[in-house]
């Protein structure tokens, strides 16, 4: 490559599966009756599973040696580029996972608890839960936090579940059947809302770059029951009405939910429970500095307003003479999204972030946010091809930008997926392109947030630019990428094909054959 | 943050052409900037500092290394190979994002080693990438059912974890619901802690969606009429759904044995630490028939091909049911779960091999085992099931005219985790607990329990 970009290829180790591997009777893990006198006292281990319940037939697991397992997954690991390279990776906010944190919750007061153990032994557990709770209040506003849901989406569907449980204690869920979300909204809002038995109403898109509050007005009613939405959106605008809609749908009798995934942009400027929210969420993943961990272990922080704490999942953290308890409500036995206090490593991650930054530090994050985002849309508006998605918005946009690649398509017939995966080729991580639905034709939505810097943010820029020119200059080698990556494009024809998908070894072989798998292998 | 220094600032705002940064945030109306002072402690900045308070405050935590732990009941003490926690934390696994079949290839395919290992455990076909919990893996399931057969009922067994029951009640709904799941619980067998089948039978009819059941169950009884359970569910066109502990499935059969059509679990004890109850992890597994295939609302790869002959890849299928493929017409929801626990699920899996879990099962057993026939010895407890478990037991203490909560108090002063006290949540048990004992229990430690019970109970 003569366009001033560094060299990078991929590890490539053409890694077998694991179930491909190892030998008959070789072992990785042992675990010897260093008691050989157990048996005599407890009797013989066969016999002490019932009759017709003992395995018959040894699990079909491979047989490996523990450093020959251990350089599989690490050939594994090094064949997955995470944030190797840099990852603006939109609507995730990705951010440095301090390792600090990391090391800190690998220690056993962390890792090597039970989460039933008495409380008077969990002392700094719960410490964290509720320091980490009174944080979040202050930055939202709202009066109760808790972390049980294990994702953003599993939060949406808490809210969900709130709402349901709050109007049914008022007798009102039969009536109350209507949760109003936007197109904008990310998806789980809707089908968590679907889920928790709502009929879901979703309001389109117009020219401002959000519904109107008419067309919030002509759907409320005595039906419904909440709104949830994202605020700004993916597309990087806010909706400076927010407080009236949330002012009609209260109005009316419905809960209102803030969904924070986008909170990069506005933490330590705007408060939910200011603007009116009942309730809102939080990415402890991601926003908070815990990894994304290509999709969890995480937490959707789930805070709402005193009014609806008698509806939260429990068991919830208080405080209490010299230390911290836990309580539990019988309210909360419909809206249990996950068993337990929630998952502890991510929460002493988020817990470690906020105690790190501080106010000033959050409010910098966000400064710095929306700083390099407008940074990067200066640059990326210079290169022919990338249009701003609603581009008659002028206003600067929040902590992302949506843009489109549409008239590089139609010049070029590169599209969006194809410059998705030739960027993979110079060693930066796939760009998110736009959840459902598309507005924008061709779309991508870069996400700079506070970590990255300048330099990272023009060599990201830079390779969008060398894509675009390739797509001019050589088109197919932009159609057929990636090229530097240790397997070619997905050929993914088979994969909603019953006769062809496989999500194990068993139905692969079952459908393709031996043959097919052992030419796979030689492949 | 690299860009925090005055020089970054500026350049980013000269280019941009602004002179304050203020002037971004111009679509935010001013009555919408919020005037508090915020309240948040004053920042750790240096890492020393806040090791230091991290250390301080969690250093407050009694661990179950330091203590003799028997808790268990869904999350449970079992040994974590090194391996386990040195691959999980690559930073390349830690921080992957989402990127394409190619560039995470690695990743892509330690999940597929991941289902393909834990169907050769459960004896099934097809299996999602992990949800929550055990109790999320359920709530699926159940809906699953209702949507597979058009019916309107769930059955449980009674003798089930209550925070279990809720999160899977969580999923069904309110009767003013449509599409509401009723949940109706199946008794118990007191003399045998197993399912009454006469009850079962009963209670099975045309809307029944499911039946559920646990083996071994959540107070630890092999359930032995398992194939029987699933036969009834059948006949009555219900789905038999069984929730599994799948580290016991090196000794005890796999659901495809006795018929189960969908099995559900938790993949905690795969290798991940107990984290205070944030190790959890659920799996969905099935026959891998497009009925079952087609109302999958987790996100699953499938081994696919590559534009390059014979070269492989993997993709995910049946992606657009998802809710990000179809938003409130999908099957139910997804998101980010524990992705990253399943790469660790599949190193365990594969460092122990077959060979390993049944070696692992029988120290199991054979140490529970001993352990309740040791804690039977004990005059006034007495164990409620002694025979038929796999590593959990009941021990009741009323006989003791000690509460569970007291017998627990003094093991506790004595460095010992007891069982989990089961008094609130099962009152027909009486005062009793439930122990866990697995393969990181020496016979040591189990006489030392055994010793301090009998102080406990005899003081």
């Amino acid at each position: 490559m003569n366009n001033g970009l560094r060299k990078y290829h991929a590890a490539v180790w053409d890694e077998p599966l694991v179930m491909e591997m190892g030998a008959p009777g070789r072992r990785g893990m042992l675990f010897p009756d260093a008691e050989p006198e157990l048996e005599s006292l407890a009797g013989d281990a066969g016999g002490l599973v019932p009759e017709g319940m003992r395995r018959e037939k040894a699990a079909d697991l491979p047989e490996l040696s523990e450093p020959e397992v251990l350089r599989h997954y690490l050939h594994l690991s090094q064949e997955t580029l995470g944030m190797m390279g840099i990852s603006l990776f939109g609507t995730c906010t990705m951010k440095y996972n301090p390792r600090i944190a990391e090391s800190i919750t690998r220690l056993p007061f962390v890792a090597d608890t039970h989460p039933d153990q008495d409380i008077e032994t969990l002392q700094g557990t719960l410490e964290v839960i509720h320091g980490l709770d009174e944080m979040l209040r202050d930055l939202t506003g709202m009066d109760r936090f808790v972390f049980q849901p294990g994702g953003g989406a599993d939060a949406a569907f808490l809210h969900a579940t709130v709402t349901r449980a709050y109007h049914q204690a008022a007798g009102a869920l039969s009536q109350r059947r209507k949760i109003i979300t936007t197109a904008q909204a990310h998806p789980c809002n809707p089908a968590t809302a679907a889920a928790a038995g709502f009929d879901v109403i979703t309001l389109p898109l117009e020219s401002e770059g959000y519904a109107s509050v008419e067309a919030l007005r002509s759907v409320v009613s005595e039906r419904t029951a909440a709104l949830m939405v994202n605020n700004p959106d993916d597309i990087g605008i806010y909706n400076p009405h927010i407080e009236e809609w949330v002012d009609i749908v209260h109005e009316a009798g419905g809960l209102c939910f803030y969904d924070h995934a986008n909170f990069n942009g506005v933490m330590g400027r705007v408060r939910a429970r200011e603007l009116g929210f009942d309730a809102c969420m939080m990415m402890l993943h991601k926003t908070f500095g815990a990894p994304k961990a290509g999709g969890g272990p995480a937490v959707g922080a789930y805070g709402c307003v005193s009014e609806l704490a008698p509806y939260l999942t429990t068991p919830v953290v208080v405080k209490k003479e010299g230390g911290y308890t836990v309580e539990s409500s019988g309210a909360a036995r419909t809206t249990q999204v996950r068993e337990y206090l929630g998952n502890i490593p991510v929460i002493v991650k988020a817990y470690s972030w906020l105690r790190a930054m501080g106010a000033e530090g959050v409010k910098e994050a966000a400064d710095l946010s929306l700083l390099a985002n407008n940074y990067m849309e200066t640059r990326l508006l210079e290169i022919p091809g990338i249009t701003k998605g609603l581009p008659h918005l002028d206003e600067y946009r929040m902590e992302m930008t949506r843009y489109s690649l549409g008239e590089l398509t139609e010049e070029t017939g590169v599209t969006t997926v194809d410059v998705q995966n030739r960027m993979v080729d110079y060693g930066v991580d796939a760009y998110w392109m736009s959840h459902e639905p598309w507005f924008i034709p061709e779309p991508f939505t870069p996400e700079a947030g506070e970590m990255w810097s300048i330099e990272d943010l023009d060599y990201w820029i830079d390779v969008i630019a060398a894509i675009c020119d390739e797509a001019r200059t050589n088109p197919e080698i932009v159609k057929t990428a990636p090229h530097n990556q240790p397997i070619h494009r997905l050929e993914g024809s088979g994969l909603d094909d019953p006769e062809r998908w496989a999500t194990t070894w068993r139905a692969y072989r079952r459908k393709h054959g031996s043959g097919a798998a052992a030419a796979a292998s030689e492949g | 943050m690299a860009n925090s220094t005055e020089e970054a600032k500026n350049q980013m705002l000269e280019a941009i052409g602004v002179h304050s940064v203020d002037r971004l945030f111009e679509q935010i109306p001013d009555e919408h900037l919020t005037r508090r002072e915020f309240r948040l402690p004053a920042p750790l900045t240096s890492e020393v500092a806040l090791k230091r308070h991290l250390l301080d405050v969690l250093g407050k935590n009694e661990t179950c290394e330091n203590n003799l732990n028997f808790l268990g009941g869904g999350v449970w003490q079992h040994h974590v190979p090194a391996i386990c926690d040195e691959i999980w934390s690559r930073s390349e696994f830690l921080t992957s994002v989402w990127g394409t079949p190619s560039s995470d290839l690695g990743r892509n395919q330690a999940w597929f080693e991941y289902a393909s290992q834990l169907g050769e455990l459960v004896g099934m076909d097809f299996v999602g990438l992990p949800v929550y919990s055990w109790g999320a893996a359920v709530g699926h399931a159940f809906r699953m059912a209702a949507r597979m057969t058009g019916r309107t009922r769930v059955l449980v067994p009674a003798l089930m974890d209550p925070q279990r029951l809720d999160v899977a009640r969580t999923y069904c709904g309110f009767p003013e619901q449509e599409g509401h799941l009723e949940m109706v619980a199946v008794a118990y067998d007191p003399a045998t802690g197993r399912l009454d089948l006469a009850d079962l039978d009963g209670k099975l009819d045309r809307e029944t969606a499911a039946v559920y059941f646990e083996n071994p169950s959540y107070l630890g009884v092999i359930e032995d009429q398992a194939a029987a359970v699933c036969r009834m569910a059948r006949r009555r066109g219900a789905e038999a759904i069984v929730g599994v502990d799948p580290i016991s499935l090196g000794v005890i059969a796999p659901p495809s044995d006795y018929g189960a059509d969908i099995a559900v679990g938790t993949t905690q004890p795969l290798g991940i630490h107990m984290n205070g109850g944030g190790g959890v992890g659920g799996f969905i597994a099935t026959r891998d028939e497009e009925r079952y295939a087609r109302e999958y609302p987790t996100l699953q790869v499938s081994l696919t091909d590559t534009i390059v002959e014979g070269e492989r890849a993997f993709g995910l299928t049946l992606f657009q049911q998802s809710s990000y493929g179809s938003r409130e017409e999908g099957k139910d929801w997804t998101g980010n779960s524990v992705y990253l626990w399943a790469i660790a699920n599949a190193a365990y899996m594969s460092v122990l091999g077959p060979t390993g879990f049944e070696e692992l099962g029988r120290a199991v057993l054979r140490r529970s085992h001993y352990a309740a026939r040791r804690i039977a010895e004990i005059p006034s407890v007495s164990v409620e099931w002694p025979t038929g478990f796999f590593k959990e037991f009941v021990v009741r203490y009323d006989e003791t005219g000690l509460s569970a909560a007291q017998v627990g108090a003094r093991l506790r002063a004595k460095g010992i985790f007891g069982g989990k006290d089961l008094s609130g949540d099962f009152p027909g048990l009486g005062q009793s607990a439930l122990y866990c004992v697995t393969e990181v229990h020496t016979r040591g430690d189990i006489d030392r329990l055994a010793g301090a019970l009998e102080e406990a109970v005899c003081a």
